[in-house]
C-alpha cells in the first residue's frame, strides 16, 4: 500500500459487493486493487455488506488498527447510508466528517450493464472521492432546540389519527381542515370492507376526541397560506375562513337552520355528494365536529343582498353566535413538525364519457352508491332509481380512472374491495342480481381474501373484462328500458350485452387538484403521477425530502383506512423522535467569509434567507451561521472566491473532477 | 374567414347534395372557400389499405397544393377525406422514411410539403370559427318542433378526436339546437353505417343500417342528420332491401348543412334536398313564425 | 471547437462531468438506479447541495481536465429546495453560455436540465441524448490539446528547444 509520507493522511477505502447488486456488475476486487496503489490510500478493501454490523466493524477495527484518518466507502447513495457510516466512522473516534461516499450502486451497477464500462465508472468515481477526502476538515454540528408543536394538515382519518397520537403523547398539535368539519371521506362510508363494521361507530368517537382533547387546536374551514423556516421551527400562517357563526358562542342547536327564511332545504348538499339539499344556514352532517354551523355565502340572502329578515339571528336570540361581519382572517402559529394529511380526490367519471355518467341518471359513483346505502343518507338508506323504485339488476363496473392509459395508469387499490362490500350492501339490502364487471379482484389485505369468497358465494356475478360502453340502445325486448352493458367477457371468450337497472362505477383516485401548489407550499416533491413522493419507498416512507415535513394517507397513494392510520401512526411517531430528542442537528454545510473578501456586496442579495450581511467595521460580508442552509449559492458565484462551503470547498470539488478524470 | 376547399369526389357525384347545401351556408355566414385548383383523390380508405405508400402521395399531393395556394386551412366535407389527409399528415410528421419518399414523389411534381397544412372539417370550423352565436343570428326559420337524431359516424372523431370527444360528440348536437331543431338522443351517434361493406358483405353492411334506422325511428326521430357522404348514401339508398330484409324503418337522411340552410331560410330545391330517396317531410308548421317574412 | 479533425476509436465514448443538486437531480439520479433503468455509462455525477452551487470554475475546470461535456441539473423553476437558487445559477449560465459560444464550445458541450426527484426517466433520456450528441461532436480532448499548444508555442518560440517540456503558457489555474 502507497499510505506513507502523505501529509500525514492515511486513508482507508472500501467497496461493498451489496450481494450481487453491485459485484453482479461491477469487480469489487479490481477496483479496491486500482484505489489501493493511490497516494494515501492506507488500506483498500472490498467486502459484502458494507452496512451491516460486521462490515461497520471492519471499518472502525482498521481505523484503530491502521491509525486511518479518513474513511471512503464505495457503495450505494449516500442519501440512504451516509449517516450510517458518519457514525460508525465517528465511533471509532474519528470527526464523522473525514468520511466520503462514493454512489456506485444507483449511480453505477443498477444502471449500466457493461462491466467493464462500470468497472471503469466505480474506479474514477472512488479515485475521486480519495482525492477529495484527503481536504475534508473536522466540522462540528450545531444544535437547534425544536419547537414541540406539530402542525397536522387535513382532518380525515389520517390527519385525526396522527393529530390525536400526538395529543396523548402530550404534544401540542395544531389540527387544520379545509372543509366545515373533521371526518373526510371516511366519515361518508356506511360500512367498512371487509369486517363490514360501521365507518361512523369508529369514525365519531375519534373525531368527538379530537374536539375534546386539550393538547388539540382545531381549525376547520381554513387552509395553510404560509409555511416559512425550517424543521424545528416552522412559522406557518393559516387562513381562516369566515362561517359567518362565531364558534365560541355556536351550542350546535341548530334551531337557526329551522328558522331560516328558506323553509325547505334547497341547495345541492356536499356531504350527501350532491343527492340530498341543505340550507344556506347548515351544519355538513349530524355528526359533524365541530358542532358549529356555517353559512354560505353564495346562497346566503343576507350576505347576498343584504335585505333579509335574518330569522336565524332571531332564534339564536341571546347566544348571539351569528355574525354576519366575520371577515377571513390569518392566524400565525410556530411548530416544529409538520405533517401533511391531505388525501385524495375521486376521479371524475365524466372523463370517460362512454359509461354514460351524468347522461343517464342510474349510472351512479361508487361514492354515491354508498350515500344511498347508509341510513343516515338522503334515502334513509334505500337504495332507489331515480324513480324511487328499487333496482332488481345493478352492475358494477370496475377501473373507472385506474388502469387506464388513457386516463390513470395506478391501481386505486380499494376499489375491488370497495365495489364488493358495496354489491354484499346492494343483494342485503335489496335483493337484486349483482354483477362486477372487472380486470383482475385484487383482495390483497387481511382478511379480504375471504371477503372475496363471500361475495362469490353470495350469488354475486363476476365478469372479467374491460367494458367498453353503457347505453339505453336496446337490441332485444329484455334490454328495454334498462341500460345495456356492452363488453367482451374475456373468459367466456365472446362480446356480451348484460342489461341492468342501476349501474355502479367504481371510480379511482386521484391526487387532489391543488397537490402541486401544496407541495410546493410545504417543500415536498410529486411523483410524476401527482402523489406526494415520500423520502424511501420503503426505509422512510412517510418522510419527505424536507426534514421535519411528514406525509401520511392517501395524499402519498392510494390506500385504505388500515394502512392511511398506519401511515398516520408511523408520521406522528418520527415526529415524536424529533420532538423528545429536543434539538436538531444541523449539518454543517454552511458557507463562510474569507479574509479575502473585498467588501463588493454582491452575495447579499443572493441569499434566499438573508444570513449575509456586510460589517461596516471590517469592510466585509458576514455570513449568520444559524440563518445559513447550506445551498452555496453565495459560494458559487462570488467574483472574488471569497466564500467557501463546508463540505463543497472549492478545494474539494476540484479534487473530485481532477480524479473523475484523471486516471 | 378564408379556407380551401377539397370537395374530394363524393361531393362532385353521389354526394353533391351536401356540395349544393354547404357552398350556400357557407357563403351566407361569410365564409370564403376557394376550391383548390388540380386537386386529385385524397387517397380514399381503400387505397390506403393496398398501398399506404401510393395513397400517402397522392393525398400529401392534395396538401402541397394547399400549401402553395396559401397555406389557408384545408376545409374538407367528406369524413373520408378529412381521415385519409389528417392520417397522411400523422403518418409523414412520424415516419421520417415516408416523409422522405413522398417528398421525392413530390418534388418530381414541382411541389412541397412543410407538414403545416391544416385540415379541417366544415362542423369543426362552423361551430368553433364562425360559431354559434353568428350562426343564431342568420336563422329566419327555426326548425322548431324538428327531431333529429344528430350522427356523426366513425371517421369524423376516431381515431383523431381533434375538435370533439371520440365517443360522445356534441358539435352537431349544439349547433341543431341552435337552429332550434329538438335534439334526440341517440346512442348510436357514432357507431359504425356499414360503410363499404354494404356493397361487399351486405348481410353484415345492411343490418349495421338498419340498426341505425330502427334506433332513430324509436327515439321518433323525424329526420338523421350526417357529415359523411357515405353514411348518408348507406342510410338513404337501401331501404327497400333493408324492408325486405327486416321490416319497415322509415326515416329521411339528411346533411346538416341541409338543415342549416332550411333553417336560413333557403328552399329544399337550392339545398338539393330532392336528391334524396326517402324525402325529409316538409318542415312542421310554425307557431309563432315571424310576419314580415311572409308580408312584402 | 476542433479545427483539425481527430479520428475516434469505434468504441469511443465520450465522458461527461455532471453537477447534480442534492434534492432533485441527483434524487432522480437514484430513481432512475432503483427502476435500473439503463444509461450510457460515460457520465460522472458529481453532488451539490444545489445548482447555485455551481461556480463556472467547476465547468471550465472539467473541460480542461478531459471532460467532454458537462451536464448540470436542479430543480424545476418554483421547485428549488432553497427558493432561488437554481434562478441564481441560471442567470450564471446564461453568461457562461455566451462565453463557452465565443471560445468556440459547440452548444452540445454544456447542458442545462431541470430534472425533479421524480424524474429518473429523465436522467435516463437526458444523458443518453447528450452522450449520442457528444459522440457526434467527437473528443474535446482539451488536455491533449493544451499540451499541443504549449508544445508549439515553444517550438516558435526563437531559440527555445524543441523539446515540450519547456512551457512558456502558464498553466491555466483555478486558484
Amino acid at each position: 500500500m502507497n499510505g506513507t509520507n502523505h501529509n500525514g493522511i492515511r486513508i482507508g477505502y472500501y467497496i461493498c459487493h451489496c450481494g450481487h447488486n453491485i459485484a453482479g456488475v461491477i469487480d469489487c476486487g479490481e477496483v479496491a486493487r486500482r484505489i489501493g496503489v493511490l497516494p494515501g490510500v492506507v488500506v483498500s478493501r472490498d467486502y459484502k455488506y458494507m452496512c451491516s454490523e460486521p462490515g461497520q466493524e471492519l471499518l472502525r477495527q482498521d481505523i484503530r488498527a491502521h491509525d486511518l484518518n479518513r474513511i471512503v466507502v464505495a457503495s450505494c447513495s449516500p442519501l440512504l447510508h451516509e449517516h450510517t457510516f458518519r457514525t460508525a466512522v465517528e465511533d471509532a473516534g474519528l470527526n464523522p466528517y473525514h468520511f466520503q461516499m462514493v454512489n456506485i450502486r444507483e449511480h453505477a451497477s443498477w444502471v449500466h450493464t457493461d462491466h467493464a464500462a462500470a468497472t471503469e465508472k466505480a474506479v474514477d468515481l472512488s479515485r475521486a472521492a480519495v482525492m477529495r477526502v484527503r481536504h475534508h476538515r473536522a466540522l462540528t454540528t450545531t444544535r437547534v432546540p425544536i419547537n414541540p408543536a406539530v402542525l397536522v394538515v387535513g382532518g380525515g382519518i389520517a390527519g385525526i389519527h396522527a393529530a390525536l397520537t400526538l395529543a396523548n403523547a402530550g404534544k401540542q398539535v395544531f389540527l387544520v381542515e379545509r372543509e366545515p368539519s373533521i371526518g373526510g371521506h371516511m366519515a361518508k362510508f356506511d360500512k367498512t370492507f371487509p369486517t363490514l363494521d360501521c365507518a361512523a361507530c369508529i369514525l365519531t368517537p375519534k373525531m368527538s376526541s379530537v374536539r375534546a382533547h386539550k393538547g388539540i387546536t382545531l381549525w376547520t374551514y381554513s387552509e395553510v397560506a404560509k409555511v416559512e423556516g425550517y424543521v424545528g421551527n416552522y412559522t406557518v400562517t393559516v387562513r381562516r375562513r369566515p362561517r359567518y357563526v362565531n364558534e365560541a358562542l355556536c351550542i350546535g342547536c341548530q334551531e337557526c337552520i329551522s328558522a331560516c327564511v328558506y323553509r325547505e332545504p334547497k341547495f345541492p348538499d356536499e356531504f350527501n355528494v350532491g343527492l340530498g339539499k341543505r340550507k344556506p344556514v347548515y351544519i355538513p352532517f349530524p355528526q359533524a365536529v365541530p358542532q358549529v354551523v356555517v353559512i354560505d355565502p353564495d346562497r346566503c340572502l343576507e350576505l347576498k343582498t343584504g335585505r333579509c329578515k335574518k330569522t336565524c339571528v332571531d332564534a339564536c336570540a341571546d347566544r348571539n353566535a351569528i355574525d354576519f361581519t366575520q371577515k377571513e382572517s390569518l392566524e400565525q402559529i410556530q411548530v416544529g413538525n409538520i405533517i401533511v394529511a391531505t388525501g385524495f380526490r375521486l376521479f371524475d367519471a365524466k372523463r370517460i364519457p362512454q359509461y354514460g355518467y351524468g347522461m343517464y341518471p342510474n349510472v351512479v359513483t361508487s361514492l354515491e352508491l354508498e350515500r344511498l346505502v347508509t341510513s343516515s343518507g338522503p334515502t334513509g338508506g334505500e337504495i332507489r332509481l331515480r324513480d324511487g323504485s328499487a333496482p332488481r339488476s345493478v352492475g358494477f363496473i370496475l377501473c373507472v380512472g385506474s388502469r387506464d392509459l388513457k386516463t390513470n395508469r395506478w391501481c386505486s387499490r380499494t376499489c375491488c374491495m370497495h365495489s364488493m362490500k358495496l354489491a354484499q350492501l346492494v343483494r342485503e339490502h335489496t335483493g337484486a342480481d349483482v354483477t362486477v364487471f372487472y380486470l383482475d379482484i385484487r383482495a390483497p389485505g387481511k382478511g379480504c381474501e375471504e371477503f372475496y369468497d363471500r361475495s362469490l358465494k353470495e350469488g354475486i356475478q363476476f365478469v372479467r373484462g374491460r367494458v367498453a360502453e353503457v347505453t339505453d340502445w336496446a337490441l332485444a325486448p329484455e334490454e328495454e328500458g334498462k341500460l345495456v352493458i356492452r363488453v367482451e367477457d374475456t373468459l367466456a371468450g365472446f362480446v356480451r350485452r348484460i342489461p341492468v337497472d342501476m349501474i355502479v362505477l367504481a371510480v379511482g383516485m386521484e391526487p387532489q387538484s391543488d397537490a402541486q401548489s401544496v407541495r410546493r407550499l410545504f417543500n415536498m416533491s410529486c411523483g410524476t403521477e401527482g402523489w406526494f413522493l415520500e423520502k424511501h419507498p420503503k426505509l422512510a416512507p412517510v418522510s419527505t425530502f424536507t426534514d421535519g415535513v411528514f406525509i401520511a394517507g392517501c395524499c402519498q397513494g392510494p390506500k385504505d383506512i388500515p394502512d392511511s392510520i398506519a401511515q398516520a401512526g408511523a408520521a406522528a411517531a418520527e415526529a415524536m423522535a424529533l420532538i423528545d430528542r429536543g434539538y436538531i442537528e444541523q449539518e454543517p454545510n454552511t458557507a463562510h467569509v474569507l479574509d479575502d473578501c473585498c467588501g463588493c456586496k454582491s452575495c447579499i442579495p443572493l441569499c434566499p434567507y438573508t444570513a449575509i450581511s456586510f460589517d461596516a467595521g471590517s469592510q466585509k460580508a458576514v455570513i449568520n451561521e444559524a440563518l445559513c442552509k447550506g445551498c452555496g449559492t453565495c459560494a458559487g458565484s462570488c467574483p472574488s472566491g471569497s466564500i467557501t462551503q463546508n463540505l463543497f470547498d472549492d478545494d474539494e470539488v476540484f479534487s473530485e473532477i481532477e480524479g473523475l478524470l484523471h486516471a | 374567414m378564408n379556407y380551401s376547399y377539397f370537395p374530394g369526389c363524393s361531393l362532385k357525384g353521389l354526394g353533391r347534395a351536401y356540395e349544393e347545401s354547404l357552398i350556400p351556408v357557407m357563403r351566407h355566414l361569410g365564409v370564403e372557400m376557394t376550391e383548390l385548383p388540380d386537386w386529385n383523390c385524397c387517397g380514399a380508405t381503400a387505397y390506403m389499405s393496398v398501398d399506404e405508400r401510393q395513397a400517402s402521395i397522392l393525398a400529401a399531393r392534395n396538401l402541397a397544393i394547399a400549401e402553395k395556394a396559401g397555406g389557408q386551412d384545408l376545409l374538407t366535407p367528406c369524413s373520408a377525406c378529412y381521415l385519409v389527409l389528417n392520417k397522411t399528415k400523422h403518418y409523414l410528421r412520424e415516419t421520417p422514411a415516408m416523409r422522405a419518399e413522398v417528398q421525392q414523389a413530390l418534388s418530381r411534381a414541382h411541389l412541397d410539403y412543410s407538414g403545416n397544412t391544416k385540415v379541417r372539417h366544415p362542423l369543426d370550423v362552423l361551430v368553433n370559427d364562425v360559431g354559434l352565436d353568428a350562426i343564431r343570428e342568420k336563422v329566419v326559420r327555426p326548425l322548431t318542433g324538428l327531431k333529429v337524431a344528430p350522427y356523426y359516424g366513425c371517421q369524423l372523431v376516431r381515431p383523431y378526436s381533434t375538435f370533439d370527444d371520440a365517443w360522445n360528440p356534441t358539435s352537431m348536437d349544439r349547433l341543431m339546437t341552435t337552429l332550434g331543431a329538438e335534439v334526440v338522443h341517440y346512442p348510436l351517434k357514432t357507431k359504425c353505417c356499414g360503410a363499404s361493406l354494404t356493397g361487399t358483405v351486405p348481410e353484415a353492411g345492411l343490418r349495421l343500417t338498419y340498426i341505425l334506422l330502427l334506433e332513430a325511428v324509436r327515439r321518433k326521430a323525424d329526420v338523421i342528420s350526417t357529415v359523411c357522404p357515405l353514411c348518408q348514401f348507406n342510410l338513404d339508398a337501401y331501404h327497400g332491401q333493408i324492408e325486405r330484409r327486416w321490416g319497415k324503418v322509415r326515416v329521411a337522411t339528411v346533411y346538416f348543412t341541409q338543415l342549416m340552410g332550411l333553417a336560413f331560410g333557403m328552399s329544399p330545391r337550392e339545398l338539393g334536398l330532392n336528391r334524396n330517396f326517402i324525402p325529409m317531410a316538409p318542415l312542421p308548421p310554425l307557431h309563432a313564425q315571424p310576419s314580415e317574412s311572409s308580408t312584402p | 471547437m476542433p479545427s483539425e479533425i481527430i479520428t475516434p476509436p469505434a468504441s469511443w465514448s465520450p465522458r461527461i462531468v455532471a453537477f447534480f443538486c442534492n434534492w432533485c437531480t441527483y434524487t432522480a439520479a437514484d430513481l432512475a438506479g432503483v427502476s435500473r433503468m439503463k444509461y450510457a455509462p460515460g457520465v460522472r455525477v458529481i453532488r451539490l447541495m444545489c445548482s447555485g452551487r455551481l461556480d463556472p470554475q467547476f465547468v471550465f475546470d472539467a473541460l480542461r481536465q478531459g471532460a467532454d461535456g458537462v451536464l448540470i441539473g436542479g430543480c424545476h423553476p418554483g421547485d428549488c429546495h432553497y427558493s432561488e437558487g437554481n434562478y441564481r445559477m441560471l442567470r450564471r449560465f446564461r453568461l457562461l453560455r455566451r462565453l463557452l459560444a465565443d471560445l468556440g464550445y459547440e452548444d452540445a458541450r454544456v447542458r442545462l436540465e431541470w430534472i425533479s426527484a421524480a424524474e429518473g426517466d429523465r436522467v435516463r433520456v437526458v444523458v443518453n441524448e447528450m452522450t449520442e450528441q457528444l459522440r457526434a461532436l467527437g473528443p474535446l480532448d482539451l488536455p491533449g490539446r493544451i499540451s499541443e499548444w504549449n508544445r508549439e508555442l515553444a517550438g516558435n518560440a526563437p531559440g527555445a528547444p524543441s523539446s515540450a517540456a519547456a512551457s512558456p503558457v502558464p498553466e491555466v489555474s483555478h486558484a
